[in-house]
């Protein structure tokens, strides 16, 4: 378990030092906060009268588009970089086991992404204290943020998974974000075409999971869909640094 | 202590590692040479739990490689060939964070240690990414001495030290090696013989010799050779050694430069400079000449062929 937590801790310092990682969070953090300004305004300066009550919906699901790019650039380099480094041969012949080192690398992550989710708190407190009356629903609030943990627990997981067959990044990074573009957009597609086994496609899509948490409903079968496909993102990146060991 | 027996590593249809047998002891310095490919780095990779044999045992420190895997590696130290540093951050983390892996108690002063061993106490805030080539290497022994390894493994060390570098690694090497197990990997035999207690030389992945650096020379030369030259043209030198009592093989490499060989243990330079000066030549420079590992290497393979004729 040190191991584990001994890996994250330099990952998540690597990512203060990377600029890939800040301008990530610059975007993420900046493109948020527009979407977040109009939906206040689109609700509250409506000439009609009588608009929505402001709800952090839009930021949410637009936080689960800007990971579908920004998730693959965090791992891109997590386990490739070593390889190309050659510093794999290091982690390799030190006494940490291969889950452990694929594990603190995607909490390492994770830990970044959860440091810009503690950056976003800031829309929640301000509706909550200076725009919504008598307060906004805290139950949808944690409800959502718990749907943007677990997307991008799963997000980083499949991610690492993906850059531990790759010693080139790059690569790394593509295929990580067509898997993440085909899981959004096109998993659900087949069940427009055939009407036996439809909803089996439409559960593979990670939208309509999303969708459904941030929205506030906290179905069983939407957590276990993240749980399961990060435990087997992880379960891939252990495999692919055992292979690699037997070449 | 290292056993290995049997050991094989097939990469598809190449066999790099074919069937070796070996032991180390504690205490020891064992030397590995033999040219580039010749399974050197495989059998360490192996030997430090990076890749598992794909036949035959292994057993370091008292542990099989394979089904004992974390236990080898928390035992072993391993300087790759590549020397793998993580040039973004500097000497002082880079160690602690590799003290930190191996879950040493006190890492921050173990670090402190191991800089002021390989000489870098005073460049320990540096970035790995600024420092030369030699000293990368020092920092790269300094974590394989992290923990204090009951078997060090160290592949090709010597590469990219500079002469006064390469006579303290030695020392350290030495140190070491009359408490615990030493396994180096070198190309110069020089080398293999300032340093290493035994010294084994692999071909193609076959271990084809075994012995003390002394012997090994001994025993291919027969003798050891010497070389001497003189000023001028040294018309009938060969004839003048060759009538030294226990010279043997005498030749003539330049024209005021010869070679001879002698047995070992009957020293006769001596001997052979008065001659040459009584004849009246310039004795200008008498030299041994140390067997290149390429020529040992010449020598065993073909003796190998022989052997099979």
């Amino acid at each position: 378990m040190k191991n584990i937590w001994t890996i994250a801790k330099r990952e998540y310092d690597l990512y203060f030092i990377s600029p890939v990682a800040y301008v990530i969070a610059f975007v993420m953090l900046f493109f948020l906060g527009i979407v977040f300004i109009f939906g206040v305004l689109s609700a509250t300066q409506n000439p009609y009268g009588g608009g929505q009550t402001p709800d952090l919906r839009m930021v949410n699901v637009w936080f689960g588009y800007l990971l579908i790019f920004g998730a693959p650039a965090l791992t891109m380099r997590l386990i490739s970089d070593e390889i190309r480094m050659g510093t794999m041969e290091l982690l390799l012949t030190a006494p940490i086991r291969d889950s452990e080192l694929i594990i603190g690398k995607w909490l390492g992550a994770l830990f970044f992404i959860l440091s810009i989710l503690a950056l976003l708190l800031i829309y929640p407190i301000i509706l909550n204290f200076f725009i919504v009356d008598p307060g906004i629903d805290q139950m949808l609030m944690l409800s959502s943020f718990l749907g943007m943990i677990l997307l991008a627990s799963t997000f980083l997981a499949l991610g690492i998974g993906i850059s531990a067959m790759f010693s080139n990044q790059i690569a790394a990074f593509f295929v990580t974000l067509f898997l993440f573009l085909g899981l959004w957009f096109l998993a659900g597609v087949p069940a427009f075409f055939i009407t036996s086994g439809a909803d089996f496609f439409r559960f593979l899509q990670f939208g309509t999971h999303y969708e459904t948490i941030i929205g506030g409903t906290l179905n069983v079968s939407d957590v276990l869909y993240f749980v399961t496909l990060t435990v087997l993102g992880l379960f891939v990146g252990t495999t692919a640094v055992e292979m690699r060991r037997w070449n | 202590m290292i056993r290995v027996s049997g050991l094989t590593k097939q990469y598809g249809a190449r066999r790099a590692i074919d069937n070796l047998t070996f032991e180390a002891e504690q205490g020891e310095v064992l030397g590995f040479l033999g040219p580039n490919g010749a399974g050197k780095t495989t059998t360490m990779r192996i030997l430090t739990g990076y890749m598992p044999p794909t036949d035959g045992e292994a057993i370091v420190a008292g542990f099989d490689v394979v089904s004992e895997s974390l236990e080898v590696r928390r035992r072993v130290g391993y300087l790759p060939e590549t020397v793998p540093l993580y040039t973004d951050m500097t000497a002082f983390d880079y160690l602690k964070y590799m003290a930190d892996l191996r879950n040493l108690p006190t890492a921050e002063n173990r670090v402190d240690e191991v800089l002021e061993m390989v000489g870098l106490s005073d460049r320990g805030s540096g970035y790995i990414g600024n420092l030369s080539r030699g000293m990368r290497q020092r920092v790269g022994l300094a974590q394989a001495l992290l923990h204090k390894p009951e078997v060090l493994i160290l592949d090709e060390p010597t590469v990219g030290l500079d002469p006064n570098q390469v006579v303290d690694f030695r020392k350290l090497v030495r140190d070491i090696g009359k408490e615990r197990t030493v396994l180096l990997s070198t190309h110069i035999l020089s080398e293999a013989q300032h340093i290493c207690d035994r010294v084994l030389i692999i071909n193609k992945g076959k271990i084809i010799a075994e012995d003390t650096p002394e012997n090994l020379q001994a025993r291919l030369v027969g003798g050891e050779k010497v070389s001497l030259r003189v000023r001028g043209d040294a018309d009938g030198l060969e004839k003048v050694i060759s009538k030294v009592k226990g010279t043997k093989e005498v030749t003539m490499k330049d024209s005021n430069t010869a070679e001879f060989e002698f047995a070992p243990g009957n020293d006769i330079r001596p001997e052979v400079a008065k001659t040459i000066i009584k004849e009246g030549y310039d004795l200008l420079e008498m030299r041994a000449v140390g067997m290149s590992l390429e020529e040992i290497f010449l020598e065993l393979t073909n003796t190998e062929v022989k052997k099979k004729k």
